[in-house]
């Protein structure tokens, strides 16, 4: 394999692994809040639509991208306000998240079909993108994936390392003594959730502005859900998540590989593996109860209603 | 005060619309699989309806509904239609089949029209598929003529006969031009899904082909040539837009002539079932206008069209041999109907093997 | 700023048990009159497609019970999965085994006829859904993986699985090559329950009384009470001498099994043959529909002919009023969320409070 191949090979994983990278991002944050939102899908799409719109009609990606972040927030605060002022199940408001976001994605994008839309343009770091192989792959992509990258350190950071991130996770992990605390558990939660939304709308303005520079109903086509199964996968730390995001990545392009060079296995099975790996690794992963149990949120999925 | 007149001229027109909308002396229906946004296979069915109320206009009335899943929900949708008044009812996957035949039978007065299917088990069903593979065959004669290093890429959906026949039909046009032309078939296990097609087409171009066509339905792939500046052929509509630079043409499924033609039938009672596989001759498949190549090879382009048109020309038509090297038509013999409906080998030179 | 504030009720209301889903449709009808106002439509024509015109005919009614069954029993399945704490969100997967497995008798053994074969394809169909649904619970039993990752991939791969066997080796023979089975004879079909005023069969009298059963196993007998007990605190189960391991399975046995059974009742009585795709998402439909039913199989019973009714609502509005299935999903999410909105005035009481004090507590 040529480095001009190897580094061709890599930005398409790259391309594939960014938008599942960022909304499970999100997602983690809500997670180690102590929500579940499974409308992830729901909210990326809507994501998707905004951002190709804004990005139409304003002739900027960049603008496409800022008003997909906001979409996202804004459609997770309707999750927000049912789950945590109403203090509904969050499986059920979530699962409606999602349906009600393929619906309204659609009614929106009804006038954008059939329209190319505005490509968000590589930037090109100086100096830095002169690196043989490396510079290419890392310092000549797109302003998403250089935040993807950010992203994924500072949530990291945020998680592990500040005061505010170790309020996150004692909200997550034990909302009545986080309360008992003086921590104010809805706002912190309020906060978490529409991040997620955020996150969510910039990976489906990923989609339509750069993965595939377009919009079509249903363009999200699962990825939303991928991105939930990460967040398990990555038992809720944010470096795992890279690593799964681009694990599913690759195995998913090697499948297109594998099958142009005329390997005769069914090609069902090939497109099942980027599934079966992801469990595998986790199976493998997870035999460690104590490390599981310990980066589990213990409140997820619970409500919390606030006594005085 | 014009502003008023104008009101209550729309008013009046509205109630007049409303009043012949009453008066509709048919109603036709369409059922599709995806959303008529996928600009794919169900954006061009529903074309075919626009034109059924642009020809017609008050004289008919039509409704739809889109994403219908195949199995138990397409039934019911099906019966909804024939007991809402619906004189004609066109259903326009493979999988509405055997649905369709069982409605039919229950609802005698009401037409039937299946797409691609094979079934007609009462006289009110009638089926229509389209000679696709006829576009094929000049996209490979011109991929022979374009490609530098003699390899296509093709992404296929599913291998179903209707790709089969496309795959097979491309590669003997790009033989009649090249004998050793190879192609790269991908299967991407969708219709549908505009990231993982453009995965497939990335894959491919790393793989070292320098032409692309597909058989799936999203824009992705063409976006992907013209970023990478390769050329690629349009699926089901015309795609220029998406690749001005790099559309070389695209197979156009253009069912309005078909749907204006069977509506008008029912209309003056001349409706009779049938099975036709109308191609460009008819109309129902169409080729984009040839760009992005030299003059000389899209003159090579039209005049295979031209051919095909005519009947002069018929890309299974002998000698053919099978993958395996074996014989399946004679020289000058044609494809009987069975084989060509049912297709599920590749002819000699495809460099893949056919799932079973 | 004005802020919500919820609290909680000393005992549950009964009242609003009963009349919660009431004020949810009445929230629903005046959002959705708003919505098809904007849109141009008329909403009374509207509401009237949604709530009432699918159960004029009695064919509509028999739609509507095909369309409920196979949510009411997954959901039913998969409420004793949510209440011990069991995160199963692959019953769609489970659903598609259970599929195959049934049919496995009436495709490769067609020449097999007679009484027995619809009791033994039943039985297969919901022994293939338990047999994959015991994967997670294995996984999670032995290594501690997280069932909601495990169950939601396994989905994709018994998707793809059932690809691969109608276009490869179950391929109709005389099918012309095309992706489906052959089509299943008489003796392999789920038979209608009523069969000249519709096409509902047998899988619906299965889902109720299967629901009714699980409400008595889960509400008047020990295990029922094992179950709650491990779901709230594996702890105090533990301490009960109850095994949350065990647990696991059961749960995720019972889930699978109805979930199988959902599946080859509906490829049985209602399409007939195996086809690429034999679910419309019934399986992650119906863990709204088991939410939405509270969890308790009678909630989920009517919880299940609601949703039904507005998928067929949904249908009937694009017919008769010309709006795109895009305003139908939205319509359901709007649906979807009133429901579990008004719910939360059963637990508790709902008051609007401007903020001096909550300020002063952020």
């Amino acid at each position: 394999m040529t480095p001009e191949i190897a580094t061709a090979i890599f930005l398409t994983i790259a391309t594939a692994a960014t938008p599942l990278l960022i909304a499970a991002l999100g997602e983690l944050v809500v997670e180690r809040s102590g929500v579940l939102n499974l409308g992830v899908e729901g909210m990326m799409v809507m994501g998707a639509v905004t951002g190709f719109g804004a990005a139409q009609i304003t002739g900027s990606a960049y603008l496409g991208i800022v008003a997909a972040i906001i979409c996202g927030a804004l459609f997770s605060l309707l999750f927000g306000i049912l789950t945590l002022s109403l203090a509904t199940n969050q499986v059920a408001t979530g699962l409606s998240l999602t349906l009600l976001g393929l619906g309204a994605s659609g009614m929106i994008g009804e006038n954008f079909i059939g329209l190319p839309g505005v490509k968000l343009k590589a930037i090109e770091i100086p100096l830095l993108s002169d690196i043989p192989v490396i510079g290419k792959v890392l310092f000549s992509q797109d302003l998403i994936f250089y935040i993807s990258i950010l992203l994924t350190i500072a949530i990291w950071y945020f998680v592990f390392r500040t005061r505010a991130g170790l309020t996150l996770r004692s909200v997550g992990d034990n909302h009545t003594s986080a309360h008992a605390l003086g921590i104010n558990v809805l706002k912190v939660r309020y906060l978490a959730v529409m991040f997620g939304g955020a996150c969510a709308g910039l990976a489906g303005a990923h989609l339509s502005l750069v993965y595939t520079p377009q919009w079509t109903e249903n363009m999200t086509a699962g990825r939303g859900w991928i991105a939930l199964a990460l967040v398990v996968f990555a038992s809720w730390r944010p470096l795992r998540i890279v690593a799964g995001a681009y694990l599913f990545g690759a195995v998913t392009i090697a499948q297109f590989h594998a099958q142009a060079q005329g390997v005769a296995i069914p090609s069902q099975l090939l497109s099942s593996l980027p599934y079966i790996a992801t469990i595998i690794v986790l199976v493998l992963i997870s035999t460690n109860k104590r490390m599981t149990m310990k980066n589990t949120p213990a409140s997820l999925g619970k409500p919390f209603v606030p006594d005085r | 005060m014009k502003k008023f007149t104008k009101t209550i001229l729309g008013a009046a027109a509205f109630s007049l619309l409303a009043g012949s909308a009453m008066a509709a002396d048919a109603k036709a229906c369409f059922i599709y699989v995806g959303p008529i946004g996928d600009f794919g296979w169900s954006y061009q069915h529903h074309q075919g309806l626009l034109a059924v109320e642009e020809a017609y206009g008050d004289k008919v009335e039509t409704a739809y509904l889109e994403s219908v899943p195949e199995g138990a929900d397409a039934e019911r949708a099906i019966e909804r239609f024939a007991r809402s008044g619906c004189n004609i009812i066109f259903t326009t996957s493979f999988g509405y089949m055997d649905p369709t035949n069982k409605v039919a039978a229950k609802f005698p007065d009401v037409k039937f029209e299946h797409a691609t299917g094979y079934k007609r088990e009462s006289e009110n069903v009638a089926t229509y598929s389209s000679k696709f593979y006829q576009g094929r065959y000049i996209q490979g004669q011109i991929a022979a003529k374009m490609s530098e290093k003699g390899v296509a890429g093709y992404i296929a959906s599913f291998p179903i006969p209707e790709v089969v026949r496309g795959i097979n039909s491309f590669m003997l046009g790009a033989q009649s031009i090249n004998p050793d032309f190879k192609v790269k078939v991908v299967w991407a296990n969708t219709w549908f899904d505009p990231g993982k097609e453009a995965d497939a087409a990335k894959s491919l171009i790393d793989q070292g082909v320098d032409i692309l066509t597909q058989h799936t339905d999203s824009t992705a792939p063409m976006q992907v040539a013209e970023e990478r500046g390769i050329k690629a052929f349009g699926q089901a509509s015309d795609m220029i837009e998406f690749g001005k630079k790099t559309q070389l043409t695209a197979i156009i499924d253009d069912w309005a002539p078909y749907y204006v033609e069977r509506v008008g039938a029912v209309l003056d009672g001349t409706w009779e079932s049938h099975d036709v596989w109308h191609g460009l001759a008819e109309g129902n498949v169409a080729m984009a206008e040839y760009s992005n190549m030299p003059d000389d090879v899209a003159a090579m382009a039209k005049e295979t069209e031209e051919k095909i048109k005519s009947g002069e020309l018929e890309p299974f038509t002998g000698p053919i041999k099978k993958q395996d090297g074996s014989d399946w038509l004679a020289e000058g013999e044609k494809a009987d109907n069975g084989t060509m409906l049912g297709m599920n080998f590749y002819v000699e030179g495809v460099d893949d093997k056919l799932p079973q | 700023m004005i802020r919500i504030e919820l609290e909680k009720r000393a005992q549950h209301s009964a009242i609003f048990s009963l009349t919660s889903p009431l004020i949810a449709l009445v929230i629903t009808a005046v959002l959705g009159a708003i919505m098809f106002l904007m849109l141009g439509k008329s909403p009374t024509a509207a509401l009237y497609s949604y709530f009432i015109e699918p159960l004029t005919e009695m064919w509509s009614i028999h739609e509507l019970m095909i369309k409920a069954a196979p949510l009411i029993l997954i959901a039913t399945g998969l409420s004793v999965c949510f209440l011990s704490n069991n995160w199963n969100i692959g019953a769609e997967g489970q659903f598609i085994l259970g599929g195959i497995f049934g049919s496995a008798l009436p495709i490769m053994y067609p020449e097999f006829t007679g009484p027995m074969v619809l009791p033994l394809m039943l039985l297969m169909g919901i022994v293939g859904g338990a047999a994959y649904a015991t994967i997670p619970a294995f996984l999670k039993a032995r290594f501690s993986t997280n069932e909601i990752l495990s169950s939601l991939m396994l989905v994709y791969v018994a998707q793809l699985f059932l690809d691969w066997l109608v276009r490869g080796p179950w391929r109709n023979p005389e099918g012309y090559n095309f992706p489906e089975s052959r089509t299943f004879h008489a003796d392999a079909v789920l038979p209608e329950i009523w069969f000249a005023s519709g096409r509902a069969h047998w899988g619906f009298v299965f889902a109720i009384l299967i629901a009714v059963l699980m409400w008595f196993v889960l509400n008047k007998t020990l295990k029922g009470f094992e179950v709650r007990v491990l779901g709230l605190s594996p702890r105090a189960g533990r301490f009960a001498g109850f095994s949350s391991n065990k647990m696991i399975f059961t749960a995720f046995i019972i889930a699978g099994g109805l979930a199988g059974l959902a599946g080859i009742s509906e490829v049985s009585g209602a399409i007939g043959q195996l086809r690429p795709v034999i679910s419309p998402g019934y399986g992650f439909t119906a863990i709204i529909v088991a939410f939405l039913g509270r969890l308790n199989p009678l909630g989920i019973i009517a919880a299940g002919l609601i949703l039904a009714l507005s998928y067929l609502g949904g249908e009937a509005a694009q017919i008769s009023i010309g709006v795109s299935n895009k305003v139908s999903a939205v319509f359901q999410g709007l649906l979807l969320f009133s429901v579990l909105a008004c719910d939360t005035l059963i637990h508790y009481s709902i008051k609007v409070v401007k903020s001096a004090r909550g300020k002063a507590a952020l």
